[in-house]
């Protein structure tokens, strides 16, 4: 595969490295297990407010892991093991006295299958998060709007929000998971390759919802999509590894320059579609 | 264009075929005996039914309507009889029963698929279906020389301190051979069922819906509430009949524990109470003529009881969305 570098990043803001930030999330030396079998190795990866930083990498390198130990869903799988820490403004969300259910509050997850829950309308859906955390709010109706015009979801259901969420489309129903994620006003928005399971024409729909996003949020996504990386980040980390190596950062930088001039000969075979 | 092709000579379209297979003689042999055994069981259940009915027939003709309310069990002597109190006895029972396992099933259930170890998972899973497969007049027996002398202290106590409620208010202090002796035996044996067609309705649920809960910062309790339950309502809601079924049916243990009167009362901690299958049981050896023609009366009126409430409980277990592939 041929990628054009016609890097179009419209009006995001600058890379984040034009003035030094401090990061809303931050990976240091993380490493990750399933029982004996290691799926990352130190990994030191910062993200600093309000930007998108894109993940690629072939299958198999630990990106959707790494995203599951950002927000602590790496844990729910039995056998599971991590070294190094993750912080939230500045905080280990590891750390002792640190409840994962509120690490995931902060740090929200859209997944790679839409996945809205089927007995609920898609009101209820946007305000779930709500009611699983305990959060009281006033203004429901206004929070729903808010977060399915955010979502690019709003004039499209405006008319059927008791209908059940299930009945969307699928690129629907993703933007409905997105907007039920901001109603709870994370800091962090974790993708896991969101438009895998969409046709194109959605695909589009929700590149936009995350380049509006990313400018208030910060957003970690996780793709195979080399276009969709160069079309919506600001920021790109290449993971490599494989069935016997762990995962690592093979080259982290602004997307522009990573994929115009790679400093990593793997990264630009990578890129080239040369392997992956 | 159009006229073109209207004016062309059109071919007229190809008439649908048949389409046939020609089986070998080892495919219709086998198609012939699998079949057999299919409608055996329909046969079996209408030979059930066509018997019942036939034998019930002249105590039914007998009685007429007052087999539905008359509160007495004589047809050798007085020829007044009628399931009125055992059939309030019955469900009395399978109602207690179902009260007191409900919870605890869900709980097991939730407990199995949510918390257990995975070195438990198994063992449990096979623990519960061993429960399902003690003969019921194991749990009798049990129930009754066991259970029922160390139920006393607990009916006592249900009896002075709730005893405002009035299932648990008692005439007199006596204690024991009591519906709700019945009803918590049955319910030990009614769990198993329960807990296990529960867990694997839960078990349904995709994880991924799951995943998505705690992701939102909800907890897991959080989750079993506002997605798993949810999700498996109308599962549990068939889970729950099934096992009412089995419990409406109990005989054995029954029979053993309770002690039979013909009236119908809600003092449950008493003495006293009746039911169906226990009556039958009780006292079909004994009956005259008239007495067994009476008795399969009943047995057709428990027939048709746990035969619909088996049915409505498979019809909401099979229209649960998620349940769709339980094979019950």
């Amino acid at each position: 595969m041929d990628l054009p570098v016609t890097l179009d990043h419209g009006d995001l803001v600058d890379p984040p490295d034009a003035a030094p930030v401090v990061p809303t999330l931050e990976a240091r030396r993380v490493g990750a297990w399933f029982g004996d079998h290691q799926i990352l190795e130190d990994i030191d990866l910062a993200m600093a407010p309000n930007t998108v930083t894109a993940i690629i990498g072939p299958s198999g390198c630990g990106k959707s892991t790494f995203l599951r130990v950002l927000n602590r869903m790496h844990e729910l799988v039995p056998g599971a093991s991590l070294a190094g820490e993750v912080l939230l403004d500045g905080t280990d969300v590891y750390g002792r006295g640190i409840r994962p259910s509120s690490t995931r509050l902060h740090i929200g997850m859209v997944f790679q299958k839409p996945n809205p829950f089927p007995t609920m309308s898609i009101r209820e859906n946007v305000l779930s998060g709500l009611k699983l955390a305990g959060i009281r709010r006033p203004d429901h109706d206004g929070l729903v709007e808010q977060c399915l015009t955010r979502a690019g979801l709003w004039n499209e259901v405006k008319d059927r929000l008791g209908r059940p969420g299930g009945a969307l489309s699928g690129g629907q129903q993703q933007r409905l998971c997105i907007a039920r994620s901001l109603a709870v006003e994370p800091r962090v928005l974790l993708m896991d390759e969101p438009c895998s399971a969409l046709d194109p024409s959605s695909t589009r729909r929700i590149e936009e919802t995350i380049r509006e996003l990313g400018t208030e949020v910060t957003i970690v996504i996780v793709t195979h999509n080399m276009h969709q990386a160069a079309r919506i980040s600001d920021v790109t980390a290449f993971f490599l590894g494989d069935q016997d190596r762990p995962g690592t950062i093979v080259e982290c930088g602004p997307t522009t320059e990573l994929f115009s001039t790679p400093n990593d000969p793997r990264t630009e075979d990578y890129i080239q579609g040369r392997f992956g | 264009m159009v006229s073109a092709l209207a004016d062309a000579p059109v071919a007229p379209s190809p008439e649908r075929r048949d389409l046939h297979d020609t089986p070998t003689v080892g495919d219709r042999v086998f198609r012939t005996v699998v079949t057999g055994a299919a409608w055996s069981v329909l046969v079996v259940l209408g030979l059930i039914g066509t018997f019942l009915s036939l034998q019930a027939w002249p105590a039914l003709h007998d009685a007429g309507r007052h087999f539905f309310t008359v509160f007495e069990w004589d047809p050798d002597g007085t020829g007044r009889f009628g399931i009125a109190a055992v059939l309030a006895g019955t469900v009395t029972i399978a109602l207690l029963a179902l009260v007191l396992a409900l919870p605890v099933s869900l709980g097991t259930a939730l407990f199995i698929n949510e918390y257990a170890p995975k070195r438990l998972y198994g063992a449990l899973t096979m623990l519960i279906d061993l429960l399902a497969a003690i003969p019921s007049l194991i749990f009798g027996m049990w129930g009754l020389t066991y259970l029922q002398p160390h139920l006393e202290g607990t009916s006592r106590w249900l009896s002075d301190h709730v005893g405002f409620v009035p299932i648990f208010s008692t005439n007199r202090p006596v204690f024991g051979s009591s519906m709700f002796v019945c009803g918590l035996v049955v319910a030990l044996m009614i769990v198993p069922i329960i807990t296990s067609v529960t867990r694997e309705v839960l078990s349904q649920a995709p994880r991924a819906t799951c995943e998505a809960a705690l992701a939102l910062g909800g907890s897991r309790w959080g989750m079993i509430r506002r997605v798993l339950l949810p999700y498996g309502r109308s599962g549990i809601v068939g889970a729950s009949m099934l096992g009412l079924g089995r419990a409406l049916g109990e005989t054995i243990a029954i029979a053993l524990i309770l002690s039979f009167n013909y009236r119908i009362t809600a003092h449950v901690l008493e003495p006293g109470g009746g039911s169906i299958a226990g009556l039958i049981a009780n006292s079909f050896p004994e009956a005259g003529d008239a007495g067994r023609h009476a008795l399969v009366a009943a047995g057709l009126a428990l027939f048709v009881l746990t035969l619909a409430v088996n049915t409505v409980a498979r019809i909401v277990v099979r229209r649960s969305a998620p349940s769709r592939q339980v094979v019950l």
